[in-house]
């Protein structure tokens, strides 16, 4: 009887339902992934149809480069700053969040609302209100008498230039992506502490443990595998973001100020047409992602079995 | 060691009386039980004397001291809960010596009150073990010797024993009042278990719907009820009740004899109408309705008795309780 309809049979139904992934996985990840391997060791341009193998010489060129040494720096700083102030800002959020209040769904609403609008969108909001003319904030800043007075405490000029500063500009960069990241991050907490027993932070507290005492022995360590995944996949996007930098400064002000390895990659491959050097950069990635992957898979599997 | 006054608490949730006015009195080194069903309010007034709930209205004192504004960890308290709450990614030395190592204490005096309080319930030995790789009867001894450890003033328990698998229980209850005894530290117990509550306490408050609706000795609670709820609620089967001249006559299932072997005298006697016998073994009880009536007796002698039959059963007047039909409060003569 099951022999008779193709579609009941394990054989022919288990290859059936993985072929979308499969194609997906080899036509837009596994193909580009080996597209950019092989470019990378090429002197492939978008103009000109040559195509020779070169060695390193890719590698070595970008290494060379003063705006990629800048641009990994600034990568790292973007990462880490985001990270770090992301998991004190949602620690925060969260324990808002888990109080009762008058008008808790606005507040929710409001904290959940960047990660339900798309990024780029978002994004543009922000470009206007750090717009180096018409910037609402110092507007707000100059009303207050902290900016465009001789003895204002942010100093005589009328605008801030939040993105034409360097350090101002990498500032601003990180806090536009904090503010997307956080929604997720804080959802994820929320999720976590309501695994926690209640009566196991009870018991600290009547223990005698203090808030963060009680954050720090108990709240935290329980919520290692929660975090560490948080933690980990947060790397991952913010590693490899591009879009934030691009809207905002286009990794300017002028010099690299706020170019990261993404927009690096964008900006002499695609921008630049030279595919080659835009792969190797690209590249360099890979370890990076391949490394934080295997925390997390093995993270994974330690949840799984406790 | 301390005592702990409660002077007209309340706790209101949303308009809900959790705890509704009590007033009560524990002394230094008391055992005192909180019975009740559940939703009587007992855990609440326990919570409410940990400091994990605010009250709506009263006073707490503990050792002569107001505690209503300070938090768990200034009041001296200690506590055990119901799941043990363990911490589950400390070993079971780190889970005792917690509540030491945040009052900062060194090191050597830490290991010397860990090792007297692991001593103490005979866990000494699983001082490395992580709480999930030990059984519930061990978990339940590291929670109260986590509890114990600060020689807290009241040492507050919530059901410890209700996790535990009937045989257990029987040991850790009497190994409980063992060591509450040999430490003599001030306790509140809830529970709604009456065996644990009769066994336990020096005295037990019978709780119901937020207030206590009785308080006194084990004895007392079961043979001088103030009410028909304490007089229902106490007792495996609990107390019968028929209506008879204007009030309820209460009775307990082993006063309630076949005539035959009940004393001669000053008895009342009732036609009972038997329709299940269930034999327990130890005793039997006997199923059955007087007038129209629910009655339930419990016989150790053997007798016999048949489903259908119709049979004379005599109460000692002096086992019988009278009641109040309005409000169910004890009348007495």
């Amino acid at each position: 009887m099951s022999g008779r309809n193709p579609f009941e049979r394990e054989s022919v139904l288990a290859p059936l339902m993985l072929a979308p992934i499969a194609l997906y996985m080899v036509l837009l990840v596994g193909f580009p992934f080996l597209m950019a391997f092989v470019y990378s060791f090429s002197n492939v341009t978008v103009g000109n149809p040559e195509f020779h193998m070169v060695g390193f010489r890719n590698f070595a060129a970008v290494l060379r480069d003063p705006a990629f040494r800048h641009s990994l720096m600034n990568t790292c700083i973007f990462t880490f700053s985001s990270i770090g102030l992301v998991l004190v800002l949602s620690n925060m959020l969260t324990e808002l969040l888990m109080r009762e209040f008058r008008f808790k769904w606005l507040v929710r609403f409001l904290i959940m609302l960047p990660w339900t609008a798309p990024i780029a969108l978002g994004t543009i909001g922000y470009l206007w209100f750090l717009d180096s003319v018409f910037s609402p904030l110092d507007w707000l800043l100059r009303r207050w008498g902290l900016l465009g007075t001789p003895q204002a405490l942010l100093g005589p000029a009328s605008n801030m230039y939040w993105l034409g500063r360097p350090g101002l500009a990498m500032a601003s960069v990180i806090l536009v992506h904090v503010w997307r990241l956080l929604p997720l991050a804080t959802m994820i907490r929320i999720a976590g502490m309501n695994s926690i027993p209640r009566d196991v932070i009870e018991a600290a507290q009547v223990d005698g443990a203090g808030y963060y005492r009680r954050l720090f022995h108990i709240v935290l360590p329980l919520l290692l595998p929660v975090i560490s995944v948080t933690v980990l996949f947060s790397t991952l996007f913010t590693f490899t973001d591009m879009t934030v930098v691009w809207v905002l400064t286009k990794g300017g002000p002028p010099d690299n100020n706020t170019q990261v390895l993404a927009s690096l990659a964008f900006l002499k491959g695609i921008q630049g047409g030279d595919l080659a050097e835009g792969a190797a950069v690209a590249l360099f990635f890979f370890p990076v992602l391949a490394g934080v992957a295997m925390v997390v898979l093995r993270i994974a599997k330690k949840a799984v079995v406790t | 060691m301390a005592n702990v006054q409660l002077v007209g608490i309340k706790k209101h949730f949303e308009g809900v009386k959790a705890v509704d006015g009590i007033d009560l009195e524990i002394a230094d080194g008391e055992f005192l039980v909180l019975l009740g069903p559940s939703g009587s309010g007992k855990t609440t007034l326990m919570r409410l004397v940990a400091g994990l709930e605010k009250p709506t209205g009263g006073r707490i004192i503990i050792d002569g001291q107001p505690v209503n504004d300070l938090p768990p960890r200034e009041r001296g308290i200690a506590m055990v809960f119901q799941s043990y709450a363990l911490y589950p990614h400390k070993t079971v030395f780190g889970n005792i010596s917690f509540p030491l190592s945040v009052e900062g204490m060194p090191r050597e005096d830490i290991r010397k009150k860990v090792d007297w309080a692991a001593g103490l319930l005979g866990i000494g030995h699983l001082l490395d073990r992580m709480p999930s790789q030990i059984s519930g009867g061990e978990r339940q001894r590291v929670a109260i010797a986590r509890a114990l450890v600060r020689r807290p003033k009241v040492l507050l328990m919530d059901e410890p024993l209700s996790n535990l698998d009937a045989k257990v229980r029987h040991t850790a209850r009497e190994e409980l009042k063992l060591f509450q005894r040999e430490i003599n530290v001030t306790t509140i117990y809830v529970t709604h278990d009456q065996a644990e509550a009769m066994g336990l306490g020096d005295r037990i408050a019978v709780m119901h719907e937020g207030t206590v609706r009785q308080i006194g000795s084990p004895e007392s609670i079961y043979h001088d009820p103030a009410n028909t709820f304490v007089a229902g609620f106490v007792g495996i089967p609990p107390m019968n009740f028929i209506e008879q001249g204007g009030l309820i006559v209460g009775f307990r299932p082993e006063s309630l004899l076949p005539e035959e072997v009940g004393p001669e005298v000053e008895c009342m006697r009732f036609r009972l109408r038997v329709e299940r016998v269930e034999d327990l073994g130890s005793h039997r009880l006997v199923y059955g309705t007087i007038g129209k009536d629910k009655i339930i007796a419990s016989l150790t002698i053997s007798i016999r008795l048949s489903e259908g039959d119709e049979h004379v059963f005599a109460v000692c007047d002096r086992e019988i309780r009278r009641f109040d039909p309005k409000t169910g409060v004890r009348v007495r003569q």
